[in-house]
């Protein structure tokens, strides 16, 4: 028996030995939090893996929920989230914790009505049918911003998402915003009580309801759009045009809107002429004092390379990258984290 | 006498009981470990929702609100939703489960049972995330054009087959968990088919029975307490499948009579809405879905022995 656990106990001496000499001088750096940018957040790691090769970024896509709940109870080094935190939330944080915006995206709203028809709406007619007042395609309200189209005697088929998201959290905050009726019966949030329709999991839940049940409308993710080829509607915004989304529109709604020095900002419907206007941002959380010198710095020369090359990577992954006024804005917040 | 031959099978040397005893501990520490991980599971969901069962008491279980934005919220048309969704599986998976376990085991010719016994565990091995997208893109449209079509036109008079078809439905669902418990309700039934006596079987032909009431007196009715036992383990998977419901229900929580009307599930909501609940209520509140999922399995689990108790036992046949 006896030469057996020896030889077990070489093997495991061995593999300790080598799990040593493997694992090189390299600090990790652990992030929790939206799903919404895991895609941009991935590439910058990867990226930045290459510029600085002695820091390793780990981030785990849990949902908002999850990374506000993590850098809170400091199991992270950093959170991101797909809605501003709550003040409640921001309260019970042990030391200042910053929202620093990131990249952005756009909710589009997706339809399924015969012909290659390009929709338009605008802010009280979505709300209208979210709300299920309005229930025919050929309803006044919307034939009347659509004079060309001819739109079918069928019923609105509502289709909402089921799993809580920041996609959700825009839509909803829009039609607040836009709808005293829908702010005050059902609000915003990244799940609310839907008063109509039915809930898809997913961007891929909802798209593919929309495109197989005619007479049904969703919304959805731009990127998830436009990769999926679905049809969008142009919205109106507050200037009374409509808007077709798009990288750039977003970018022209980020760089119209109000943004506080707490960067905890909502952009929809936002002023500029041609800002589409159902947009979102989504954020990291770090904390103002870094407790570990070195990773605080490690943390903050990322953040760095993010604003200023990560952004560049933005529109190739159907990103809207931040306005550079915002950058400068953000950069500046980037150099007073204390470590 | 004196002289008695030593027999060959001499017990072993005394402290060699060793090996007994330690097996007896680690045997009974692995079936130890299974309470204790209930009660463990129990404790640390009431421990999560005491929030919300300090603010809503009981008034959760009846209450069918469910708004994240006011925090208000009540579990009960997740908890019909659960209930209806397993029992549509049921009524589809077990008559089918148990027809291919009978034709497995007594019907088959010999070379086709193992091609189908493998079709079978082949498709326990599917995840569950692709029964939820075949479902979405495959099932359900078949379904919205086809067999929905057809049940509300000739069976539309009941209220179970009205209102507007949207393709993601209560029955969608059914229909989904019913493939997906498929398999273990299969291979049970077929392993309690082949405990069944030969005896039973060459007793009823000797009195003259014909194949069919041979299977209805000698094997099914003999069998009828293990193939209800598969049915509750089918139907223990069914109350908590998740990702694939999730994908067909229509995630609305209402009551709907209409099984072609959308619904919603105990564990679908938890798996939709748990990570993004930033306030400690909301969280705390599907803690509490959690904790309700928990006591409605123990609960139907507690039932289903109860009447597995009170059926004719599985000794003589009793023809019926």
């Amino acid at each position: 028996m006896l030469p057996i656990k020896s030889k077990w106990i070489a093997l495991l001496g061995a593999l300790s030995a080598l799990s040593a000499t493997c694992a090189p001088a390299q600090m990790l750096i652990n992030g929790a939090g939206a799903t919404f940018p895991f895609p941009i957040y991935s590439k910058w790691f990867n990226e930045y893996a290459k510029v600085d090769p002695s820091v390793r970024f780990n981030y785990q896509s849990i949902g908002s929920g999850g990374g506000q709940k993590q850098i809170l109870s400091e199991t992270v080094d950093f959170g991101a989230s797909d809605g501003p935190m709550s003040d409640d939330n921001l309260a019970k944080a042990p030391r200042t914790l910053w929202h620093f915006p990131t990249v952005a995206g756009a909710d589009v709203i997706t339809y399924n009505i015969p012909g290659d028809a390009k929709l338009k709406i605008d802010g009280a007619t979505i709300a209208g049918i979210f709300l299920g007042k309005i229930v025919k395609w050929n309803d006044p309200a919307i034939a009347g911003q659509n004079p060309d189209l001819k739109l079918p005697d069928a019923d609105i088929v509502v289709v909402h998402r089921s799993d809580g998201s920041g996609t959700t959290y825009i839509f909803t905050d829009y039609l607040s915003n836009v709808s005293a009726d829908w702010k005050a019966k059902v609000g915003k949030g990244t799940s609310v009580s839907w008063p109509t329709g039915i809930g898809g999991k997913g961007n891929e839940g909802v798209s593919g309801q929309v495109k197989q049940v005619p007479g049904s409308i969703g919304y959805v993710e731009l990127v998830y759009a436009k990769q999926n080829k679905l049809p969008y509607a142009d919205v109106k915004n507050s200037s009374g045009n409509y808007v077709t989304p798009s990288i750039e529109s977003v970018t022209e709604a980020l760089a119209a809107a109000d943004i506080p020095a707490d960067f905890r900002f909502s952009m929809v419907n936002p002023p500029g002429a041609t800002a589409y206007p159902i947009a979102g941002t989504t954020w990291l959380l770090v904390y103002a004092e870094q407790k570990d010198h070195a990773k605080g710095e490690k943390l903050v020369q990322f953040l760095k390379w993010a604003y200023s090359d990560g952004e560049k990577l933005a529109p190739a992954l159907d990103y809207a990258p931040l306005p550079d006024a915002l950058i400068k804005r953000a950069l500046e917040k980037v150099q007073s984290i204390k470590y | 006498m004196s002289t008695a031959p030593t027999p060959s099978y001499v017990m072993p040397a005394p402290g060699s009981r060793g090996p007994d005893i330690a097996f007896k501990w680690v045997a009974m520490f692995a079936a130890a470990m299974i309470v204790v991980l209930i009660v463990m599971v129990g404790w640390e969901l009431y421990y999560g929702s005491r929030l919300a069962i300090a603010k809503f008491g009981a008034g959760f279980l009846w209450s069918s609100e469910w708004d994240p934005v006011l925090e208000r919220f009540g579990a009960l048309p997740f908890i019909f939703g659960t209930l209806v969704s397993s029992l549509i599986a049921l009524l589809i998976a077990v008559p089918l489960g148990v027809a291919t376990a009978l034709f497995l085991t007594e019907l088959a010719p010999l070379k086709m049972r193992q091609p189908i016994i493998i079709a079978i565990e082949m498709l326990a091995a599917v995840p569950s995330v692709i029964f939820g997208l075949w479902g979405i893109f495959v099932l359900i449209p078949w379904l919205r054009d086809s067999l929905f079509v057809w049940l509300k036109r000739f069976l539309g008079f009941l209220p179970l087959f009205q209102g507007p078809i949207y393709g993601l439905s209560m029955l969608a669902a059914g229909i989904i968990i019913a493939i997906m418990i498929l398999p273990i309700v299969t291979s049970i039934s077929r392993e309690i088919l082949r405990s069944v006596p030969n005896l039973q079987r060459e007793a009823a032909y000797a009195l003259g029975a014909t194949r069919w009431e041979v299977l209805k007196i000698a094997v099914l009715s003999y069998a009828r307490r293990g193939l209800f036992g598969a049915a509750v383990l089918g139907l223990g998977r069914a109350l908590g499948e998740t990702m694939a419901v999730t994908m067909v229900i229509g995630n609305r929580p209402q009551i709907s009579a209409s099984l072609f009307a959308p619904g919603y599930t105990l564990a679908s909501v938890v798996a939709n809405e748990f990570t993004e609940a930033t306030t400690d209520l909301y969280q705390s509140a599907l803690f509490e879905i959690g904790l309700v999922l928990f006591a409605v399995a123990i609960l139907v689990n507690a039932a289903a022995q109860v009447m597995l108790k009170s059926m004719s036992g599985s000794g003589p046949v009793k023809v019926n």
